[in-house]
């Protein structure tokens, strides 16, 4: 097998809360816990979750735009933490990012042609002949009409700038596009030219993406495997088809029942989870997931699940669903009575120190 | 599918011909071109449309709460129990406000006063219109906010509104909106901040309140999955126009706006097939602010056709309560 694109192992984030200068012991946001997972070249990969799942700091510790406080994230086997300036600039290009607004991420003072080519810039002189040249292909890349390269933002509307932050994520030909909420602020109709764009791009230059949404629509539409998010844990990764089709986890089944679909034919049940995700600073102990869980056990609330493998290639963290093998679960029970739930973490690490993923028998 | 019960006979809201502009420096931008609908006593009625259809600016328009200085509804009737709202005065128009008319926004943290607890904004809205006393108006917020179902409502009561998650204010802009009883509530994209599972648990909440009450709905929202989920009736808008009404299953099978049908094709589903490409409706929408003539969606239309850009369709039934504002309509249905 081949190395994946992207590798990211354990990777973590805690942001201190306020300035610990005076104080003892500050509170910590735990923000990504213990987050593995990898990319294939041409492939998507969607993070779904709700708000302070942590899928959005994923990105920025992915893009280095922040630092984690654990974990590796490695490109073509590079792990990019110990790059230093120069290298990581070098990294930077096979990585590219969409963001949510089209409104505030292009500078309002620049032309379309200039935001488009402002990173290609960075990194080689062109002539004006060049650069116009350059800001024409990308234009026509995304579906724009290359008169548009001297617009400014401002003349244009929200599905043009969308197609303009494309345009510049493709301006470095990048292996890797990290999408975050990439088509949430678009219209319906404005959404699925977006999408379509997207779909096309991969065909033809073979570009992966993480995808990171909370529209499970458009997920499912896009997505080759899903990763679900709950409070900075993945709980369940799977292959995006038998993820919807036959969800594991109690979230993941909760998140679809959830999804309003447009179709009044469809029988709903009642709401399909009560309550509401807690805080990321002070987290339920065990599964994060168990107050608000219909089949939560007492297990549950003492030790976080580990990552589980199931026959069809998906990972789920859920003690009643996906209950780990017998040596592990021996393991954590002698450590669970003598260590309080929390420690029980660490111990799922040392079992596998590469991804946090117990391994079947 | 929640529940749907039959429509009854009496028309709580009606709304004719109503228009409404706005004034920028050297330009008049024609927001609502002139539409009409009504909304029936205990009925769900969704309005759905991409931004600047006009769907928000029909609620402020319904409630006069417009900006005075550059917008003004110019003509129709807004009657509601029989007194056309227009032709109120302002006193008048506060009393039916937040009494038999009650509104929710997309974002309750706009629309609560930031400085005083949740109890006494919903005390003080119970007091304005009946004369409770401010004892029995704190014990009515109490009742209220148990009956939005909020987590702990004894403590609650006495919360402020930063103190509380997006979910746990809304269900207190509900609590709110609801503790006069109103006839009507125009719920305005009131889920569209939320979570998916906290968005389920409003709407499931605004409908089994909605039976309880008797109260009718009116919800304006740009996501059709909400509408097909909640609704009874739909009102379709584009470019500041009404285009398609129908019963939601009626919409849902056999959509007559060829608008309707794109808007519907453009959502992703999974019966259609993952990774392919969606249909798409070429084209972006006019600009209010040249008069348009012929129909509004003839450029990006697929079935225009010469009359299609001379003459504006008219609202007319394709089936029994069924209408649609287009010169095929009747050929869009079965396509």
């Amino acid at each position: 097998m081949s190395d994946p694109l992207l590798r990211v192992e354990s990777l973590t984030k805690h942001y201190p809360l306020g300035a610990g200068i005076l104080k003892k012991a500050v509170p910590m946001v735990r923000a990504v816990e213990d987050v593995s997972f990898s990319v294939k070249a041409g492939e998507t990969l969607c993070i779904v979750g709700e708000s302070g799942c942590g899928k959005s700091t994923v990105a920025r510790l992915l893009m280095r735009l922040a630092e984690p406080t654990n974990g590796r994230v490695l490109i073509d086997g590079t792990d990019i933490a110990g790059l230093n300036k120069h290298a990581l600039r070098a990294v930077r290009r096979r990585m590219q990012m969409v963001f949510q607004d089209p409104y505030s991420s292009l500078n309002p003072r620049l032309t379309a042609g200039q935001i488009i080519t402002e990173p290609v810039e960075n990194f080689e002189r062109l002539s004006r002949r060049q650069r116009e040249a350059r800001a024409a292909d990308l234009l026509q890349k995304v579906g724009m009409s290359p008169e548009m390269m001297h617009r400014l933002p401002s003349e244009l509307s929200g599905g043009q700038r969308q197609r303009l932050g494309i345009a510049r994520a493709l301006s470095l030909n990048p292996s890797l596009i990290i999408a975050d909420e990439a088509v949430s602020a678009l219209d319906v109709s404005v959404q699925a030219q977006i999408l379509n764009l997207l779909l096309d791009l991969q065909q033809q230059m073979g570009i992966a993406f993480i995808f990171i949404s909370h529209d499970l629509g458009v997920v499912e539409h896009v997505g080759h495997r899903v990763a679900v998010m709950y409070l900075g844990r993945i709980v369940e990764l799977a292959p995006c088809e038998a993820l919807f089709a036959n969800p594991v986890h109690p979230y993941t089944e909760a998140l679809i029942a959830a999804a309003p679909v447009p179709d009044p034919a469809r029988v709903r049940l009642e709401a399909p989870v009560d309550g509401e995700v807690p805080s990321p600073i002070n987290p339920p102990n065990g599964c994060a997931f168990h107050p608000r869980c219909p089949l939560a056990v007492e297990r549950c609330r003492i030790e976080v699940p580990p990552l589980v493998p199931m026959a069809d290639g998906r990972v789920v963290a859920c003690h009643v669903r996906a209950p780990a093998d017998i040596p592990a679960l021996e393991h954590i029970e002698r450590t669970a009575d003598t260590k309080n739930g929390h420690e029980a973490i660490d111990l799922e690490k040392d079992q596998d120190p590469g991804s946090g993923i117990t391994k079947p028998h | 599918m929640l529940m749907r019960d039959s429509i009854g006979d009496d028309v709580l809201l009606d709304v004719r011909d109503l228009e409404t502009h706005f004034y920028g420096e050297e330009s008049v931008t024609r927001a609502l071109g002139g539409i009409s609908f009504q909304v029936k006593k205990g009925e769900t009625v969704g309005v759905v449309g991409e931004s600047g259809c006009g769907k928000s600016v029909t609620a402020l328009s319904i409630l006069r709460l417009l900006p005075k200085l550059n917008a003004k509804t110019v003509g129709g009737e807004v009657r509601f129990q029989g007194r056309d709202l227009l032709q109120l005065s302002d006193r008048e128009m506060r009393q039916i406000r937040g009494d038999q008319i009650a509104m929710i926004f997309q974002d309750p943290m706009t629309s609560l006063n930031p400085v005083y607890t949740v109890g006494r904004q919903i005390a003080e809205a119970v007091q304005i219109h009946t004369n409770a006393s401010r004892s029995d108006a704190m014990a009515k917020a109490k009742e209220m906010l148990r009956l939005v179902r909020m987590a702990d409502p004894e403590r609650r009561v006495n919360s402020y509104p930063h103190e509380m998650s997006g979910g746990m204010r809304q269900r207190a802009m509900i609590a709110m909106a609801l503790a006069c009883s109103p006839e009507l509530l125009i719920a305005d994209e009131p889920t569209t901040a939320l979570d998916v599972t906290i968005q389920a648990q409003i709407l499931r909440l605004i409908v089994d309140l909605k039976e309880r009450t008797g109260t009718a709905v009116m919800l304006i929202t740009h996501d059709l999955g909400v509408v097909a989920e909640t609704c009874q009736r739909v009102i379709v808008m584009y470019a500041g126009r009404i285009v398609e009404q129908a019963t939601v299953t009626d919409l849902f099978a056999r959509p007559a706006h060829p608008y309707t049908q794109g808007l519907m094709r453009s959502v992703p589903d999974r019966r259609r097939g993952r990774q392919r490409r969606l249909p798409e409706i070429p084209g972006i929408v006019p600009s209010l602010r040249e008069p348009i003539v012929g129909c509004s969606f003839a450029p990006r239309c697929p079935f225009a056709t010469g009359i299609c850009s001379e003459q504006t369709p008219i609202l007319h039934d394709v089936e029994p309560g069924h209408a649609a504002a287009c010169w095929r309509a009747e050929e869009v249905v079965g396509a």
